[in-house]
C-alpha cells in the first residue's frame, strides 16, 4: 500500500515527529481556507503516487489565500504521468536552513530492518550514496530487542552530526524507526528534515510505503487515513479486468484463480502457479505470443473459481483463444482444472476443442484430467512437453 | 547422503487437523521410507490423531510423548498465528521449522528469524513447500502425493534450490527425465525475507558428498542471487551452479508484483536483466530454457570431474 503525501506526513505526525501546519485540499476553495489559517506563503503540492512533481509543474507556490486557490486549481487538474492528483496539500512555506534524510527500509539479506540517515537531504538518497557515500549513515537493527535510542545515535553522528542538531534529531530517527516497525511499512521515509532558523527540526514531506500482507492488522490506521479497501494502490490502479478477477479469486477461500493482470494482447492465458507462470509469460513473448493477461492459478482452487478465471479471459475482447498450462501440479488437481475450463466453454456456448488451444497441466489426478480432456477433443500434453514447448504451441495454436 | 533431512529425521506437524495438513501428512508417511511424523499439534485437539499421529494442544506435550527431542517441524497455521506456533517449535528445542504458511508479513517473518538464529535453529520458507530426499524422505507438500512426487523426483547427484514451490518439482521432472536424480530438493519459498537463501543452503550441498552440482530457480526482486553470486566467488564453490532465472518480462514493469510476494522490482539490481549478469559474473551458468538445463549441468559435471 503506497501512501499519498497528505497520509504519509499524518502517519510521521502521529508517531509524535514534528510536521508542518498543513492540509489536505480537493477543492480551490478548501486551499484557500487552509492558506487564509496559514496566513503566511505557501506551497501548493499535488498528491499523485508518482515521482518527478516538481517537473510536472505539479508544486507552485502562492503568496496569499487568493493565489493559493488558483494554484490549487491549476494543480489539481493537472495530470501527472497519467495520475489524475487525489487532491492538493497545502503546506506553510518553511524558511529552512539546511536539510536532512531519515528512512528505513527492509534488508532482506540480513532480514532486519536498516536505518538510513544522510546530512544531503532533499534529493534522492541513491544519488547521494552513489556520488557522496561518507554522507549516508547506515544501521541494522533486531527484530527481537526493542529499538533503543542509541542506535538512531549512532547512525545520525556517524556523517558528522554532533551538538545540539545530534540531540534534536535523535527522537526523530528513533520515532520513525518504531512506526516503520509498529505499522508494518515496507519503505518508511522523510525527506527532507528540515532545520528552521530557530534550530527546530521539522518532516516537509515524507513517503512510506505498508506492506500488502498487513492491512488485516493495520486496519484502524487504514480506515483513519480512509484508505478504502478496494485500493491496490500499486504502481497503476486495477483496471476492471482485474478487478473482476479480483472477484473471481473472492468467491471462496479454497486456493487461488485470480492475481489478474490485463496486457493488451490476443492471447488469453489461464496459467499457474506463481513460478510456472512467470516462466510461462516470458515462454510465451519469447515464442513472439501477445499475452491478453496474466493471471495465477494454485493452491486447488474449486471447480467453479477456474471456469470463472477461464470465462472471465475467454470474454475479453480480442481473445480469440486461451491456453491453459501449469508448471508440474501437486496440491492443485489436474482435473479440477480440465472440468473448469471445459465448463466454461460450454457455459459460453463454444466448442472446448475450438476454444483451449493447448492444456499442459501435468501431475496430481493427471489420468482423470486427461479423461475428460480427451472426451472433447481438447489437445493436451503431459510432463514430457517442457513449458517452454508448450508456450510455441499455444503461440502457434492462436494464430 | 542429503541436506537438513534424512530417514532418522524427526518431525510434526504444527496445524495438523487442517484440510491440506492431513493431506501433507498422509503424503509424508507414504513417500520413502516412510516419515517419521512422531506428532501434530492443533490447540484443544489433543486427543485425536491424523492417519494414525497423534494430536497435541502443544509441542511441549508432542516432545514429552516423544520422549526425546523432535528434530524439526512443518508449520501449516494461518498467517496470524504463524509466529507464535514457530516460536513455540523453536523454544521447544526443535532445530529445523519448515514454513508452509504464505501471506505473513514480514516483521513477523523477521522475528522468527532472529529467535532461530539465537538458538541455532533453521528455518526453511515461509511460503514453501519443504524439502525432499528422493525415494528416502519428504518434509512438507512437496511433490504431492508419494506416487506423485515419485514421478518427480529420482536419486543422483544434483541439488535443487528453488524459490518457488512447484518449480522445484517442474526442474527436478526434467532432470529426472534425463537421467540426473536429485540428492536433495529444497523450496526455500517466495516471500522477500526468508529462513534460507540460496548463499545460506550453499555450504550444506558443499559438506555433502553426494552431491556434485546445484540447479536454482530464480525471480526478480530481492538480492539473494547478488548473495549467492559473492558466496561462490568467495568461497571458491567446488560446485557447478545452472541457474533458471523466469520473469524477465517484469523488467518493464517496475513496482508491480507477479507470482510471489518477494517478486516485485523497486530499483536497478532487482531486475532479472541484471541479476543474470551477477550470476554469469560468478561463474552460474544462466539457462534460458528449462529444457537446456540437464545439458548443461552435465556439461559442468564433466569439466568438473
Amino acid at each position: 500500500v503506497r501512501f499519498f503525501e497528505y497520509e504519509a506526513r499524518e502517519i510521521v505526525k502521529r508517531a509524535g515527529i514534528p510536521v508542518t501546519d498543513f492540509g489536505f485540499a480537493t477543492t480551490p476553495q478548501e486551499a484557500r481556507e487552509i492558506a487564509v489559517r496559514i496566513g503566511a506563503p505557501v506551497v501548493i503540492k499535488s498528491q499523485v503516487l508518482t515521482g518527478g512533481r516538481m517537473k510536472a509543474g505539479g508544486i507552485q507556490f502562492a503568496d496569499g489565500p487568493d493565489e493559493a486557490a488558483a494554484k490549487a486549481e491549476q494543480v489539481l487538474a493537472l495530470a501527472i504521468n497519467g495520475h489524475v492528483p487525489r487532491g492538493v496539500l497545502v503546506d506553510p512555506k518553511a524558511s529552512v536552513d539546511h536539510e536532512y534524510y531519515a528512512g528505513v527500509v527492509w534488508d532482506g539479506i540480513r532480514k532486519q530492518p536498516v536505518m538510513l540517515f544522510s546530512d544531503m537531504g532533499g534529493i534522492d538518497i541513491e544519488e547521494v550514496a552513489e556520488a557522496h557515500p561518507d554522507h549516508v549513515g547506515r544501521g541494522h537493527f533486531s527484530n527481537v530487542l526493542p529499538f533503543s535510542e542509541y542506535q538512531a545515535k549512532q547512525v545520525i553522528a556517524s556523517v558528522g552530526v554532533s551538538g545540539s542538531r545530534l540531540n534534536r534529531l535523535v527522537p526523530i530517527v528513533t520515532a520513525l524507526a518504531k512506526l516503520f516497525v509498529e505499522r508494518d511499512m515496507t519503505l518508511a521515509e522523510i525527506n527532507p528534515i528540515g532545520e528552521l532558523a530557530d534550530g527546530s527540526f521539522v518532516a516537509l514531506d515524507a513517503h512510506m510505503e505498508m506492506e500488502n500482507e498487513a492491512r488485516g492488522r493495520q486496519r484502524g490506521l487504514l480506515a483513519d487515513l480512509g484508505v478504502g479497501d478496494e485500493e491496490t494502490r500499486q504502481a497503476r490502479e486495477a483496471t476492471d479486468f482485474e478487478l473482476a478477477g479480483e472477484a473471481v479469486d473472492a468467491m471462496d477461500h479454497r486456493g487461488v484463480a485470480g492475481n489478474v493482470t490485463e496486457f493488451d494482447g490476443d492471447l488469453g492465458l489461464v496459467i499457474g502457479a506463481g513460478g510456472g507462470s512467470l516462466t510461462l509469460f516470458d515462454a510465451v513473448r519469447a515464442h513472439g505470443g501477445r499475452p491478453a493477461n496474466y493471471c495465477e492459478i494454485g493452491g486447488n482452487p474449486s471447480v467453479r473459481k477456474a471456469c470463472e478465471l477461464a470465462k472471465l479471459v475467454l470474454q475479453k475482447p480480442g481473445v480469440e483463444k486461451i491456453a491453459v498450462m501449469m508448471s508440474i501440479v501437486s496440491n492443485t488437481r489436474v482435473d479440477i482444472v480440465a472440468r473448469g475450463v471445459v465448463k466454461a466453454c460450454l457455459e459460453l456456448g463454444y466448442d472446448p476443442a475450438e476454444k483451449i488451444s493447448i492444456f499442459r497441466i501435468p501431475g496430481a489426478w493427471e489420468e482423470e484430467g486427461f479423461k475428460i480432456l480427451a472426451r472433447y477433443g481438447v489437445r493436451y500434453a503431459d510432463r514430457s512437453t517442457s513449458l517452454n514447448e508448450a508456450a510455441r504451441l499455444a503461440v502457434e495454436g492462436a494464430a | 547422503m542429503s541436506i537438513l533431512i534424512d530417514a532418522d529425521t524427526t518431525f510434526i506437524v504444527q496445524g495438523i487437523t487442517g484440510r491440506e495438513a492431513v493431506n501433507l501428512t498422509r503424503e509424508c508417511l507414504d513417500y520413502g521410507r516412510g516419515a517419521q511424523v512422531v506428532g501434530g499439534v492443533t490447540p484443544g485437539r489433543k486427543g485425536r490423531d491424523v492417519h494414525g499421529v497423534p494430536v497435541f494442544d502443544t509441542v511441549d506435550q508432542a516432545v514429552a510423548h516423544h520422549g526425546r527431542p523432535i528434530d524439526g517441524s512443518v508449520v501449516t497455521v494461518p498467517p496470524a498465528f504463524t509466529k507464535d506456533a514457530v516460536f513455540e517449535a523453536i523454544e521447544n528445542g526443535i532445530k529445523l521449522v519448515v514454513i508452509v504458511t504464505e501471506r505473513i508479513p514480514r516483521r513477523d517473518v523477521a522475528q522468527m528469524v532472529e529467535l532461530a538464529a539465537l538458538r541455532g535453529a533453521r528455518i526453511i520458507g515461509p511460503n514453501c513447500l519443504g524439502i525432499i530426499v528422493p525415494d528416502v524422505i519428504k518434509m512438507g507438500g512437496i511433490g504431492g502425493p508419494a506416487k506423485d512426487a515419485a514421478k518427480a523426483y529420482t536419486p543422483g547427484p544434483i541439488g535443487v534450490i528453488s524459490r518457488s514451490g512447484g518449480m522445484t518439482t517442474e526442474m527436478s521432472s526434467t532432470l529426472s527425465a534425463a537421467g540426473l536424480g536429485q540428492s536433495t530438493a529444497v523450496s526455500i519459498g517466495g516471500d522477500a525475507i526468508i529462513g534460507s537463501s540460496y548463499a545460506e543452503l550453499m555450504p550444506l550441498f558443499e559438506a555433502d558428498e553426494d552431491t556434485e552440482g546445484i540447479v536454482i530457480y530464480t525471480e526478480p526482486g530481492g538480492r539473494m542471487e547478488a548473495e549467492l553470486a559473492k558466496w561462490v566467488t568467495e568461497n571458491g564453490s567446488r560446485l557447478p551452479i545452472v541457474a533458471f532465472m523466469a520473469g524477465r518480462f517484469m523488467d518493464e514493469m517496475p513496482g508491480m508484483s507477479f507470482g510471489h510476494a518477494g517478486t516485485i522490482v523497486e530499483g536497478r539490481e532487482d531486475t532479472a536483466s541484471e541479476k543474470i549478469a551477477r550470476l554469469a559474473e560468478a561463474g552460474i551458468t544462466v539457462a534460458e530454457r528449462i529444457e537446456d538445463i540437464p545439458a548443461m549441468i552435465r556439461e559442468r559435471l564433466e569439466v568438473a570431474a
